[in-house]
């Protein structure tokens, strides 16, 4: 099993959503994270979607999705060829004794202080999964009363966009 | 046009704008405003059944009979649920589908009103695209896209689900003329390399074979088809979905192959080194056991939609294309190879397969007390009903055999439940059939079983004037179902044996419903009984043939086995050493 970023550019039609994660888990697979948002285009979505599953049975979901009428487009994104972010809201125990270090912490990470309380503080801050993790993992002596994190968004590097061409008739059958 | 209309008169002049000319369905309270000025199309016909799955499987039967796009309709909650099964039949066996039905008023939708259902929301998974309108101004586009998206690339279903505030309220007419839908482009048209590099295998093969789908019959590749056997003379076998697409009378017809395949059909797969795949999907049942299939073979597999192929199995040359078109230009590579001196040499393959075929037909043995072989009577339907009838089959025993002792020779001939086996599809299938081709003979073969399900829309066929025949092969069992009792259950019959020998007494039954009904129980009475149904025009006929029940339906790859275990009856495995 691998990780697989997939971007899916969607018309914004009521039920997408639901089409989407269904015929997901209809074909068995297990969505990691998935984030939808508008794009520059209007009526166009898009979709960030993180499975895990290996390359044969991907490429048959791929298919599956792209026969969805309201799907326009998908691209999976090479995570060395893309920007992933993922969001993190964390709220941490932070007494006088332990705020500092918190502190300290939470700049080590150029994460950010969105809100304080007399013994939590909390705490905001992007990145790559793997640099939330081990935020969190440094937070996690301290003790985490609440942990609320986005699915992952990702783009890929360089000039080009994956809408550039993507409404362009035969674009899909290319 | 830009008067003013109702939205339910929008609905009947977008179904009249895409030129239907008959909708099967049951009227209810959600979508009864549309059937107010239904009433007043002279286009639209609307046929009254009984029970809305009928709806479904008449407009399934039209579809597969005639080509066009079949529609249904029905009222929301438990109507619209009712469509379920036949929109579940018509996504599995790629029929083009359009299901029209009624939801709520837009403010009630998602309170639990009175017949609610999430209709959309329950279909997705089951069609291949679905609509929830409450604009009446998008009515016809909807419409309009409903049919372009179930007539074109692979056909299907497609529901729209319509508020009965958006039929009420006025609103104006505006056709699409123009349909673009950026997520929906099927390819029609293979890649030349693709087609170049198959028709290279092609010659340099040893031991081809056509592996020949429903994707021939949806395409109206039947033609082209023949001309590729026999440009190249590689022996085809049609599944169980592609009946009728290539004759059986042809001497390079091998059969159907699968679970109840010939010997030739289903070794020749097994043994080829070189399977062409048109429209086909390498269902379960046509391979068997997927990793023993075919092992030396290579796989070129054209299909129109790019998710079958490589699905069950990889495919050496993908081509994506309308069958029609990767066929035509198929023939013209192979020329072209030919042309250039390679031609292929399957002379040995084709002698063994046509010894195969001559030492495995497909046969049975006369019951030994003197009772009916269910096989003895759909033969004789065949050759009596002659290769312009159309048959519709329900799902069991009496569906194999009339695949298998039916000679086809016309597409569009056979109508079945294939992918989602539905009992209780031949009795409605078959009255949308007669109905989109009025002029052709046509006979429902279902077991008793399947006819119980169903049997009720002899009524709409009786009162209208919608002759359909009827071969009731009754054996008084689930068969199929007991078939696989007697093998692998140790012949423990667990709620198979229906009782239904005189119970309902079906002649009654059909004399009751306004229909013919006649009984056959022995051989001698067989032929003289389809003469007789096939002489009475003025209504509908059923024939209760009283059957031996326990007739078994061979050859048999067992499920999940092999098919190199293909059986010819119980415990007799062909041999494929030839003494000559």
């Amino acid at each position: 099993m691998s990780r697989h970023t997939l971007s899916v550019l969607v018309e914004d039609q009521p039920g997408v959503l639901a089409r989407i994660s269904a015929l997901f888990s209809r074909r068995g697979f297990n969505i990691e994270s998935l984030a939808v948002g508008p794009t520059e285009l209007e009526g166009v979505s898009r979709m960030t979607i993180a499975v895990n599953v290996e390359d044969l049975p991907l490429e048959q979901v791929t298919k599956q999705l792209n026969k969805l009428v309201n799907v326009i487009k998908i691209v999976e994104l090479d995570p060395d060829a893309a920007v992933q972010r993922e969001l993190l809201l964390v709220k941490v125990k932070a007494d006088q004794d332990s705020r500092s270090h918190v502190l300290e912490t939470v700049q080590l990470f150029r994460a950010k202080v969105v809100d304080v309380a007399v013994d939590t503080l909390t705490v905001e801050a992007t990145g790559s999964r793997d640099k939330l993790e081990a935020l969190l993992r440094m937070l996690e002596p301290f003790g985490i009363k609440e942990l609320v994190q986005s699915g992952m968004v990702a783009v890929g590097r360089g000039p080009r966009s994956i809408t550039d061409r993507a409404l362009r008739p035969a674009d899909k059958s290319a | 046009m830009t008067d003013q209309l109702t939205g339910a008169q929008s609905l009947v002049r977008s179904l009249e704008h895409a030129g239907v000319d008959v909708v099967f369905g049951i009227p209810g309270g959600a979508i009864l405003p549309a059937y107010d000025p239904l009433m007043d199309s002279t286009q639209v016909r609307h046929i009254l059944v009984r029970h809305e799955q009928a709806a479904g499987h008449a407009a399934e039967g039209y579809a597969q009979a005639t080509g066009r796009v079949g529609v249904c309709m029905a009222t929301s909650g438990p109507g619209a649920t009712n469509l379920v099964t036949p929109i579940a039949d018509a996504y599995m066996d790629s029929v083009p589908l359009v299901a029209v039905t009624g939801q709520v008023p837009s403010r009630a939708i998602g309170t639990d009103a009175f017949q609610e259902a999430d209709i959309r929301g329950i279909t997705m998974p089951i069609t291949k695209h679905n609509y929830l309108i409450t604009d009446p101004a998008e009515i016809p586009r909807a419409i309009a896209e409903a049919f372009h998206i179930a007539g074109t690339g692979r056909p299907g279903p497609v529901l729209v689900d319509i508020s009965k505030d958006a039929l009420q309220a006025t609103t104006t007419f505006d056709w699409p003329t123009h349909i673009d839908l950026a997520g929906y482009r099927p390819v029609t048209r293979p890649h030349a390399k693709q087609v170049r590099e198959a028709a290279r295998m092609i010659v340099e093969a040893r031991r081809p074979v056509l592996y020949v789908g429903g994707g021939i019959i949806k395409s109206e590749a039947h033609g082209e088809l023949a001309r590729l056997a026999e440009l190249t003379g590689i022996p085809v076998t049609t599944t169980l979905m592609a009946r009728g697409a290539f004759p059986d009378s042809h001497p390079l017809h091998l059969g159907m192959p699968g679970m109840h395949g010939t010997v030739a059909a289903v070794g020749a797969l097994q043994k080829s080194d070189l399977i062409i795949a048109l429209g086909a999907r390498f269902d379960d049942r046509v391979t068997g056991k997927l990793d023993t299939f075919a092992p030396g073979a290579a796989v070129i597999h054209a299909d129109i939609d790019p998710a079958e192929i490589s699905k069950n199995r990889v495919a050496d040359v993908p081509i994506v294309g309308d069958a029609r078109e990767v066929i035509s230009d198929l023939i013209v590579a192979v020329a072209a190879e030919h042309e250039a001196g390679s031609r292929g040499d399957y002379a040995e393959w084709v002698s063994l397969l046509a010894h195969m075929k001559a030492t495995y037909p497909v046969g049975f043995d006369a019951p030994n007390d003197g009772s009916l072989a269910p096989q003895y009577v759909v033969e004789r339907l065949g050759a009596l009903a002659g290769p312009e009838a159309i048959i519709a089959a329900g799902v069991g025993q009496h569906q194999m055999w009339a695949a298998q002792f039916i000679g086809y020779e016309l597409p569009r001939t056979w109508l079945n439940s294939g992918g989602a086996g539905t009992m209780g599809y031949a009795i409605p299938a078959a009255m949308g059939a007669k109905v989109g081709r009025p002029d052709a003979a046509v006979w429902a073969v279902d077991g008793d079983g399947c006819f119980q399900m169903t049997n009720q829309e002899l009524v709409t066929c009786a009162v209208n004037d919608i002759p359909i025949k009827v071969a009731l092969i009754n054996n008084s069992s689930l068969g199929m179902v007991r078939q696989w009792q007697t093998l692998f259950y140790e012949s423990r019959y667990s709620n198979t044996d229906l009782h239904s020998h005189r119970i309902p007494d079906f002649v009654k039954l059909a004399d009751a419903y306004g229909c013919h009904g006649l009984r056959c129980e022995t051989p001698e009475q067989v032929d003289a009984t389809i003469e007789k149904a096939m002489a009475l025009d003025d209504a509908p006929v059923v024939i209760d043939f009283v059957v031996n029940k326990d007739s078994m339906v061979w050859p048999m790859v067992a499920a999940g086995t092999s098919n190199d275990d293909i059986k010819v009856a119980r415990d007799l495995a062909p041999t494929w050493d030839r003494e000559d």
